[in-house]
């Protein structure tokens, strides 16, 4: 993402993104970050640096995994209810929260091959709070209907599903999710509730909406001090482009 | 019988063509040289299981017509972007995906080394992973009330190929907190692993080590391989950045990887 330097702001995108779901922690013991994943490593850190006692676990990292019982323990951890908060994406998300991390077109024959689904099929259920986050926020990803759905955003009543997705963190907004709808909770500087609706190819609900707080001088002392280094740890190639420094 | 060879041509002639190969994560103990020395024997067929999630190697492995299938969680080449070959292979529809997700690889490797039929998984209701994996099925819960649950069933890979930092004489290998290698070296009918080094003394009679050590019953074949997953990150090895990155930008095309290819392999 570019820098927001043609408006002079004194962030960067990124910046923006990783504040906005770090206070989206406030009532999280345990968050865990999934491979891929610097912008929730972000958030997660600095969160962690704002509230020493919240327990961050991140997948590929050395310093930030407690596991001992090799790739599974995450998952088994997850099932058990001992992890609050996990972050997914996808290359396409509906308005009913389904993801797609696998294709579009015939999935035998796909016009567009995605990585795949990891762990969202089987996280997405079980952890409390699922915070979907997608920097690009455009009809291309946010569609009416994904292609494939990886991992489901609702489930028929009677389905064991302790969890799901509550938030969705774009780089031009702020959405909760609750009975099966978005609602649109604050729009990033520098949007309009009008620039959302034309770049969202979902309907979904407006309440009061807000306007995203920017950075404060302390999230962002923070995130170029000690996330940005702890974050070099996983990500070494988001650490060097990723802040305003 | 593990039985410790001295060269890696030896290493991977056991390897044979169409073989179900269980293969590690990145960060995990990728045995490239070993995957090097498959690519230089012409290895054909193969089926690779990524536990539970793969990258380079097998991007690499698709690239020289190695895979016929790959059953995976995910493949992507880390922060250097997307997997070139698998991506490519998929579109001309030169290579079977067996899609999956993480706790599912896990799941039917566990059953695999349990050595029962399947494994019951929380969660996957809802997802078109259940369209296009008609093995895994949904029951009743027999314990419970209307409350359908996933069966993942076993899988059993002919070999587990990995690299470890140490073995001993015995065929014992230390791989520390790295416990999906163990859990892989249970499911498989044999592992293969290369290793840094070989010790001459026991692993299993230092109580330090023995926790995190596959005993050699599991054990196959052993090749010391010093740097055997580079350029990938291991242990205190951080990986070579600017070789994987020059692999991620030739990979884009066909003639770039190739051209990659023969470097690699002179």
């Amino acid at each position: 993402m570019a820098r927001r330097l043609a408006r002079m702001s004194a962030y960067t995108d990124e910046e923006l993104m990783a504040v906005t779901m770090a206070r989206l922690l406030a009532d999280s013991q345990h968050v865990a970050v999934g491979a891929l994943s610097p912008l929730p490593a972000t958030a997660a850190l600095l969160a962690r640096a704002r509230r020493p006692g919240l327990r961050v676990t991140i997948l590929g990292s050395r310093h930030h995994n407690p596991f001992t019982d090799g790739g599974r323990e995450l998952f088994d951890c997850a099932a058990q209810g001992r992890i609050d908060t996990f972050f997914l994406s996808g290359a396409q998300i509906d308005g009913q929260a389904n993801i797609n991390l696998v294709g579009t077109g015939d999935y035998a024959k796909p016009t567009k091959r995605f990585p795949g689904s990891f762990g969202s099929a089987y996280l997405y259920s079980l952890v409390k709070t699922v915070i979907l986050f997608k920097p690009e926020h455009t009809p291309r990803v946010l569609v009416p209907r994904v292609e494939f759905v990886s991992a489901a955003g609702v489930s028929p009543p009677h389905e064991y599903r302790p969890g799901g997705p509550r938030h969705l963190v774009t780089g031009r907004a702020l959405f909760d999710f609750a009975q099966g709808r978005f609602t649109l909770k604050s729009v990033h500087p520098g949007q309009t509730v009008e620039d959302i609706v034309r770049e969202t190819g979902f309907d979904f609900d407006r309440g009061a909406v807000g306007a995203t707080p920017p950075p404060s001088g302390d999230e962002l002392a923070l995130l170029r001090g000690v996330v940005r280094r702890e974050v070099a740890d996983t990500y070494p190639r988001f650490a060097a482009k990723a802040f305003g420094v | 019988m593990s039985t410790i060879v001295q060269t890696l041509t030896e290493f991977v002639a056991d390897i044979v063509d169409d073989s179900r190969v269980a293969i590690p994560p990145d960060y995990s103990g990728v045995a490239m040289a070993a995957t090097r020395a498959l690519i230089l024997r012409g290895a054909r067929g193969l089926r690779l299981v990524a536990v539970p999630q793969a990258g380079f190697q097998a991007d690499i492995l698709i690239g020289a017509g190695c895979v016929a299938s790959i059953e995976t969680a995910g493949i992507n080449l880390g922060e250097y972007g997307l997997a070139p070959r698998y991506t490519d292979a998929i579109q001309r529809g030169e290579l079977r995906v067996i899609d999956a997700t993480c706790p599912a690889v896990h799941a039917g490797l566990q059953a695999a080394e349990k050595g029962i039929p399947f494994m019951p998984l929380r969660g996957i209701l809802g997802s078109d992973l259940l369209r296009v994996r008609p093995d895994w099925r949904v029951i009743d819960n027999p314990y419970g009330d209307h409350d359908p649950i996933v069966l993942i069933p076993a899988i059993r890979p002919d070999i587990a190929l990995f690299h470890a930092a140490c073995a001993d004489r015995d065929g014992n290998v230390w791989v520390g907190v790295r416990r999906e290698l163990m859990t892989m070296a249970h499911a498989a009918a044999r592992s293969f692993v290369t290793v840094e080094s070989v010790s001459d003394r026991n692993l299993l009679e230092d109580p330090a080590l023995a926790a995190g050590t596959i005993p050699g019953l599991y054990i196959d074949r052993v090749c010391v391989a010093p740097g055997g997953m580079r350029p990938l990150p291991f242990g205190d090895d951080a990986g070579d950045a600017a070789a994987l990155s020059t692999y991620a930008r030739g990979a884009a095309s066909p003639e770039g990887y190739a051209q990659w290819l023969a470097g690699w392999l002179a």
